[in-house]
């Protein structure tokens, strides 16, 4: 287990107190005007020392990123945007980090938009966080208050403000170039990539996206050195990481964990084992819902980093551990993952909204053995012509999850659902005008 | 995709009141000169908060007016996004969340009891018309599941005895308090935290 004094969230649990006073005793805000005079090279160096990957769900190095940034600002104005809008079923990481460490986060905002060089940070924050956005305000006016933000913060020379934008219940606006729409006043429709955000972005300008989580472990990285963070996990998977259990557990919690910690250790140290006991569990979704599920013999010996959750053909995404036990009927909780997509897909791209559709339906009729058994083989057809004809990942998401179902619990579906549509026999009905057809002796 | 659809009475004017008028004048300093369409959610939401929880299409007309956009971009976005509701739901509007993490621990128990106590379907006003309910897609609060939000607040680790109580509660016009209903803090695991056990009670 990771030892308390390497846990960068110290109030996780807010047992200390999100004010500025109380996160300054924690080490916030302390020497952030050195680190700045170390200068943007530095920053971005140490960054990509430390080998810190978003986590945000696709896990891009955050040095690397930065570091497309242009160098010089020309006339159009840089600007940094942190995603908040924690959509993503299991996940619920970036709400305590708004609520109780909003402190870490505006630091590293600051820290960010020196090394990018914008002088106005936007954080996107879903609309249903309304409280807890109303939280991280009242710690953005208290580091205005303090000079730590503003005009010359934390006497650096650099100028920032920070902003809150709350979005308003759209899942796909966790897409970066949709939660960019998003800000601008349209539909959160994603935008065709290239070009990337770090070069025309929010109104046209060079713009950086990071996650909430991203962001927030920057300042503890840099005071702690880049050599420390990258000595935690294992090579290019470094680090901690909030992880999320939830589901068919007897505690579910959030916990920070050191990455690569084994899933089973994730289950049964930190959560409290699965409900009815670890041989009562049947499978795990281990990266939000867009994830596919790992069945139970698999659960056994999986760590959970990047690599090696995509060794198993699934991914870490943003680290919701969904745990589900025997008494779940698999296919239905399947369907009606399959129907959060279909409800959230933007209707930009047809494979996506209608396809997001037919899944749904398919696997509602699967889970009440009403579909014919060609339609399985059908079902992974379909998410084969969403998977990557769509505009964003939003269409990996929602076919993922389906194709993990099929791949680990075909057997499941195939038990019950046995309809055979095509008449074998020959039977007397007189509209099947083909029956001479079925004739063996023709 | 969702579909929504505007309620079919809609009132003839409607304008900011002043202090609707002042939040959203500070939100549209918020951005850069001439970039005054993004304050459209935000105007959207203060209309909503003003006007009884729904947005009629009037004050879609009169947000246009105000950042100087066309209506149908207004509509476009209002009906595009979840949050906004275009027909009353009454003074309390409760969302219930079903997606899986919330599904396997017993979210239909939550369904169950709205349907018992608000009304038979959902996006139904309740027979005094002070609250309607709706299930929702992931309010992001899975290691709290089973759970519901009401207007802002989070109502979290719910059975359906304590639902019940919080809707009798509402239905008689108060405020329950909002958080976890097993007395938990926060997203601590119950009854097993092994980290940070130096700051626990502290």
């Amino acid at each position: 287990m990771l030892k308390d004094k390497d846990r960068i969230f110290q109030n996780l649990y807010n047992d200390l107190g999100s004010d500025i006073i109380s996160a300054q005793k924690r080490g916030d805000w302390v020497s952030t005007k050195e680190i700045i005079s170390k200068g943007r090279d530095w920053i971005i160096n140490e960054v990509k020392d430390s080998q810190l990957r978003g986590r945000g769900g696709a896990g891009f190095p955050t040095g690397l990123k930065w570091s497309f940034a242009p160098k010089e600002v020309r006339s159009r104005p840089h600007y940094l945007v942190i995603n908040a809008d924690e959509s993503e079923p299991g996940t619920c990481k970036d709400r305590d980090i708004l609520r109780f460490e909003p402190h870490k986060l505006i630091e590293g905002c600051l820290i960010a938009s020196y090394a990018v060089q914008a002088h106005v940070c936007y954080i996107y924050i879903r609309g249903e966080y309304f409280v807890d956005g109303q939280k991280l305000q009242a710690a953005i006016d208290e580091a205005y208050e303090k000079k730590l933000i503003g005009k010359d913060a934390s006497g650096t020379g650099w100028d920032l403000d920070i902003f809150i934008h709350y979005g308003a219940g759209a899942y796909i606006c966790g897409e970066e170039t949709a939660l960019l729409e998003s800000i601008e006043g349209n539909k959160g429709q994603p935008r065709l990539k290239p070009p990337f955000p770090a070069l025309v972005g929010l109104y046209g300008c060079p713009t950086i996206i990071n996650n909430v989580e991203t962001i927030a472990v920057v300042p503890t990285i840099l005071k702690r050195g880049g050599k420390w963070f990258a000595s935690l996990g294992r090579e290019k998977n470094t680090g901690t990481k909030i992880f999320c259990i939830s589901g068919n557990v007897n505690s579910p919690c959030n916990v920070e964990e050191e990455m690569n910690i084994p899933l089973k250790e994730l289950i049964e140290v930190h959560a409290g084992g699965v409900v009815g006991g670890w041989d009562n569990l049947q499978a795990v979704i281990p990266g939000g819902s867009s994830m596919p599920l790992i069945p139970k013999e698999k659960c056994e010996t999986l760590t959970m980093d990047f690599d090696s959750l995509v060794t198993e053909k699934s991914g870490l995404g943003t680290a919701g551990v969904v745990v589900i036990n025997k008494d779940q009927d698999i296919i239905k909780c399947m369907a009606r993952i399959a129907r959060f997509y279909k409800h959230e897909s933007c209707g930009q791209c047809t494979p996506c909204r209608e396809g997001s559709g037919w899944m749904w339906r398919m696997l509602e009729r699967m889970a009440k053995g009403e579909a014919s058994k060609d339609e399985i083989e059908m079902l992974g057809d379909v998410t084969k012509q969403i998977e990557g004809h769509t505009i964003c990942a939003f269409g990996e998401g929602s076919s993922w999850p389906v194709q993990g179902l099929l791949r680990h619990f075909k057997d499941e579906i195939k038990k019950r659902n046995k309809f055979d549509p095509i008449v074998k026999e020959n039977k007397n009905i007189p509209y099947l005008v083909d029956q001479h057809l079925l004739d063996k002796n023709a | 995709m969702s579909l929504k659809r505007p309620a079919k009475e809609q009132p003839e004017n409607f304008e900011f009141n002043s202090s609707s008028l002042d939040a959203a004048n500070k939100i549209i300093a918020k951005y850069p000169k001439g970039k005054q369409q993004s304050a459209v959610m935000a105007l959207l939401y203060i209309a909503q908060r003003q006007n009884n929880n729904w947005i009629p299409l009037a004050a879609m007309k009169y947000i246009a007016k105000i950042l100087d956009m066309p209506y149908i971009k207004v509509y476009e976005v209002a009906t595009f996004y979840s949050m906004y509701n275009l027909s009353p739901v009454g003074k309390y509007f409760v969302q219930v969340c079903t997606t899986t993490p919330c599904m396997i621990r017993g979210a239909n128990k939550l369904v169950e009891a709205c349907k018992e106590k608000i009304s038979e379907n959902e996006s139904e006003l309740s027979s005094d018309k002070s609250c309607s309910w709706m299930e929702v897609e992931c309010l992001g609060a899975c290691v709290n599941a089973p759970m519901m939000q009401i207007n802002d607040e989070y109502y979290e680790d719910l059975n359906k005895e304590k639902t019940l109580e919080i809707l009798d509660k509402i239905l008689k016009g108060e405020t329950p308090k909002a958080g976890s209903y097993r007395g938990r803090i926060n997203n601590e695991p119950e009854n097993n935290r092994k980290t940070l056990m130096e700051f626990k009670n502290a």
